[in-house]
């Protein structure tokens, strides 16, 4: 066992956990934050991704302990109290998700792309997704939603 | 998976002493294929040493004519290093196609090397730059590193702890990547440095190599139609379900005169 405390949007929380506890497992079931998504469980997938000191990551490939004093945000510490952060919105506005299931992991996903190369292009938006795999939206409207985010946020 | 004992190391040293008595013990990089590894329970170490928290083994430098890179600094650092780019665009252009952005957020380039999987990006720019690793006891020549399917030069406690890239004339990487997980079903680095051409293969045989029928023919013209006509044999090449010994045969050809076309 160890004890770990992790910020996680903004608060330290300590816990006690097994060396084998991943980062998801800390996040869904020691934290009740279920907003991140467990999806292929082999990093493939991408509905896992969380931030990590910034940048994003697959939380089902990474243990509690590894992460031991960092932040760590996640698709609940996105949105600014009842403002949906502008990839949220975005999202929204342009129909990029319909069962839902992926999204939190695309949404952390985009905003780690706009973070590194705020003006993508369509193919520079489709490469980034690579590691993100959505079954429902043909990925078409995700790639709408991000361009149209990275506009807004260029307006300020 | 199943449970074990977890160590950060907070040194090289450190971490050679926390492998030193236990039952079977593991280094940990990044993590991106061992966790995996793990959690199918295809491994059972008793003990973890974490090297992610070694401050000493981040960063890239430019020594006299060799880039050199800490062997725990991640694809994405490597990728976007200004350094990498002016000096050796083509491993820059290699880190930048390993996974998908969140796994080369946290793999290494130490990592993928002593890993050695067969398919990973990182050994065939070690062969044709004819690199040198660097460990915690000695310097491996590249040339002598790769020993076999997920087996290196590497000794019970050795740590890498950087690699030495010589900066070629030009060079270029191409891959045919398997379209989910990104890894090489064949990848070919070509590098010029004077007269003296190196290729390396990933993804094609159990353990990267050397194409030296193809290094000697573009010695004498750096051209894609030099190699056009030698044949590489499909005796010993991977089979599976992604492609035949056969397929990869052909793409090791079509990979490196791709390379030799970008190297310009």
């Amino acid at each position: 066992m160890a004890t770990v405390t992790i910020t996680v949007n903004g608060k330290p929380e300590t816990r006690e956990v097994e060396n084998r506890t991943l980062l998801v497992q800390f996040l869904r079931e020691h934290l009740g934050l279920t907003g991140t998504h467990v999806g292929c469980d082999t990093s493939q997938c991408g509905a896992c991704v969380v931030h990590i000191d910034g940048y994003s990551a697959k939380s089902c490939t990474m243990l509690a302990t590894q992460v031991n004093g960092s932040n760590v945000k996640t698709i609940e510490g996105l949105a600014n109290g009842e403002e949906l952060h502008p990839m949220q919105a975005a999202f929204r506005e342009n129909h990029g998700l319909q069962c839902g299931f992926c999204t939190p992991g695309m949404v952390m996903s985009s905003v780690d792309l706009l973070r590194v190369n705020p003006k993508p292009n369509e193919q520079e938006i489709r490469g980034w997704l690579e590691g993100n795999i959505c079954r429902c939206t043909g990925y078409h409207n995700i790639v709408k939603a991000i361009a149209a985010c990275a506009e807004t946020m260029a307006k300020g | 998976m199943y449970n074990f004992n977890y160590h950060q190391a907070k040194s090289v040293d450190d971490a050679t002493k926390l492998l030193t008595g236990v039952e079977e013990g593991k280094l940990m990089a990044g993590g991106m294929t061992l966790i995996p590894t793990l959690k199918q329970r295809l491994a059972k170490p008793s003990d973890i040493v974490d090297l992610g928290k070694i401050a000493d083994l981040k960063g890239i430098k430019k020594d006299g004519n060799n880039i050199v890179i800490g062997a725990m600094t991640r694809h994405f650092d490597v990728a976007n290093s200004d350094v990498v780019k002016s000096a050796i665009p083509a491993l820059a252009y290699l880190a930048g196609h390993i996974g998908d952005p969140a796994v080369r957020n946290r793999g290494t380039i130490g990592g993928s090397i002593a890993n050695n999987d067969p398919a990973a990006d990182y050994p065939s720019s070690v062969l044709a730059l004819n690199a040198t690793i660097v460990t915690n006891k000695r310097k491996i020549a590249g040339d002598d590193f790769f020993k076999g399917l997920f087996e290196t030069a590497l000794e019970e406690g050795e740590i890498i702890t950087g690699v030495s890239f010589p900066i070629p004339e030009k060079a270029a990487y191409m891959k045919f990547p398997n379209p989910a997980s990104r890894y090489a079903i064949v990848g070919v680095f070509v590098a010029k440095t004077g007269g003296n051409v190196r290729v390396g293969v990933t993804g094609a045989g159990p353990v990267a190599y050397r194409q030296k029928d193809y290094e000697a023919a573009l010695a004498k013209s750096f051209t894609p139609d030099a190699i056009k006509g030698i044949v590489q044999k499909d005796t010993g090449l991977n089979s599976d379900i992604h492609a035949s010994a056969e397929y990869r045969a052909h793409l090791v050809n079509v990979m490196a005169r791709r390379a030799v076309t970008a190297a310009g």
